[in-house]
């Protein structure tokens, strides 16, 4: 049966992780390559990196990172910040990694989405969508589309837009709230569950998570097949195993293999 | 000994040459692990690893386009039996017809179409993408070590399309998703993974270690 996936991202900065990742005694916190080798070690189901580089020229060190992370870990990694050309999807593939994550070039030119999946196939083109609810007090429930950090408004649908791209050929759909995101409150289940049900392919939740049960909620209220968290993970506040076994104890389908052998992890 | 990775555009082979580098280490293998698209490196290959990631019409041109590779890899598959291991796509192409978008033909190594996955289930995701366990259909020497069933070890899927042997003996192990699919096919010398070994952590790596070794 399939399991649901845990997946804990990092937001990188001139190849760096923004905020140090406090969980485990790494030689060195804030290299996503050690972070994200000590998450594979952990039982992580897959690992996205979110590139947060403001200069384009900047780049390089970004695709470096993505290389020596695919050198260490066997684990799929999803990248995604700064996306906008047919270009930048080949040079992260080629420099490693399985998927690669569409924001506001998917926004801007929706037939980018089907561009992208034509030429590298469905399974890895992920769309991230971030949303704002927009309806007030006693009206039907409606989230807009936000890009730049949720600062710009597209005056887009959300659900509408997560079934256009869904059937342009996005593989997956990463959705943030962006009244949840940072804030430890849950994610807002209404959107992913809007969104998970509107569309055929999997959803991952994003955004807001601040304990265990907030990820439980987002597969069995939110209806998402996958569930992203970053900050619980970075700040130690609980272990992937502790997430995993939890989500297990509340009935999800979890996988929990021992993890391959992480002595040798550090060797590879 | 020697391994060859075949590359032939389909997408990063680094890490899968890492997966089997450290697969080769832990079982204290001694072999040169070589990703190339010469053709004449698969002539002198021991065994031969063919991945591929994308469409399956994609992934068979992307194999036409490399001159003498279809004739190398037939020669050293049928008359010299050597080990071949087909990953994703690379094991997708084994069959007689892939049934992606349009109709294209595969190496027919292994009788049977690609065909879109439908779940007996409408809720279940497509792309099938995750963790899954598998079931063993019959035992074989690349699953020695390695737990199948519901609480067994878990395999990396990502994909859209399955192949369904024509002949129900070339399957070796399925996945349950709505349903069963085809997770591992294999016969005399040949196997292919519907599922990705180099992303699928301890499985992954047994699995690779137990290619390394086979003597079919």
């Amino acid at each position: 049966m399939l399991k649901v996936r845990l997946i804990p991202c990092l937001d990188v900065k001139d190849g760096r992780v923004v905020k140090g990742v406090q969980f485990v005694d790494l030689v060195d916190a804030g290299d996503p390559v050690e972070a994200a080798k000590a998450y594979d070690a952990a039982g992580a189901d897959e690992l996205c990196f979110l590139d947060i580089t403001a200069s384009h020229e900047a780049r390089g060190i970004l695709l470096d990172v993505v290389r020596r992370t695919a050198e260490a870990c066997f684990m799929p990694l999803t990248v995604g910040g700064g996306v906008r050309t047919v270009e930048d999807i080949r040079n992260l593939l080629l420099a490693g990694a399985d998927k690669v994550s569409i924001n506001t070039a998917a926004v801007k030119n929706p037939d980018f989405v089907r561009e992208a999946s034509e030429k590298f196939g469905n399974q890895c083109i992920v769309v991230a969508i971030d949303a704002k609810k927009v309806s007030g007090e006693g009206e039907p429930t409606a989230w807009e589309i936000f890009t730049h950090g949720g600062r710009n408004a597209t005056g887009i649908d959300a659900i509408a837009f997560a079934k256009q791209v869904a059937a342009l050929g996005a593989g997956e759909l990463l959705v943030t709230s962006m009244d949840r995101d940072g804030t430890k409150g849950g994610y807002d289940l209404a959107l992913v569950r809007a969104i998970a049900d509107a569309v055929s392919v999997p959803v991952i939740a994003s955004g807001g998570v601040g304990n265990l049960d907030h990820l439980v909620d987002g597969v069995e209220k939110g209806h998402a097949s996958a569930v992203l968290a970053a900050s619980i993970f970075h700040f130690g506040t609980h272990t992937i195993s502790e997430a995993k076994s939890y989500m297990a104890e509340k009935g999800l389908k979890m996988r929990l293999d021992e993890p391959a052998h992480s002595a040798s992890n550090r060797a590879a | 000994m020697s391994v060859v990775i075949i590359d032939y555009g389909s997408g990063n082979l680094h890490s899968a040459a890492k997966a089997f580098e450290r697969a080769a280490r832990e079982a204290e293998l001694d072999l040169s692990i070589t990703v190339s698209s010469d053709p004449n490196m698969v002539a002198k290959a021991d065994r031969i690893v063919l991945p591929g990631v994308g469409a399956f019409a994609d992934c068979r041109r992307g194999l036409d386009s490399v001159p003498g590779m279809v004739e190398v890899l037939q020669r050293r598959v049928h008359e010299d039996k050597r080990p071949f291991f087909g990953i994703c796509v690379g094991m997708q192409l084994m069959a007689t017809r892939g049934l992606e978008h349009t109709t294209s033909y595969g190496l027919d190594w292994i009788h049977g179409d690609v065909k879109a996955i439908e779940p007996s289930d409408p809720s279940l995701k497509i792309p099938h993408m995750g963790w899954n366990t598998l079931e063993l259909a019959k035992p074989h020497p690349l699953l020695d070590g390695i737990p199948t069933g519901p609480d067994g070890l878990h395999a990396y899927f990502v994909h859209s399309y399955a192949l369904t042997p024509a002949d129900p003996a070339d399957v070796v192990a399925t996945t349950d998703y709505g349903g069963p699919v085809t997770a591992i096919v294999g016969r005399d010398n040949l196997v292919g993974a519907q599922f990705h070994p180099e992303k699928s952590q301890a499985l992954g790596l047994r699995l690779i270690a137990n290619f390394l070794r086979w003597r079919p």
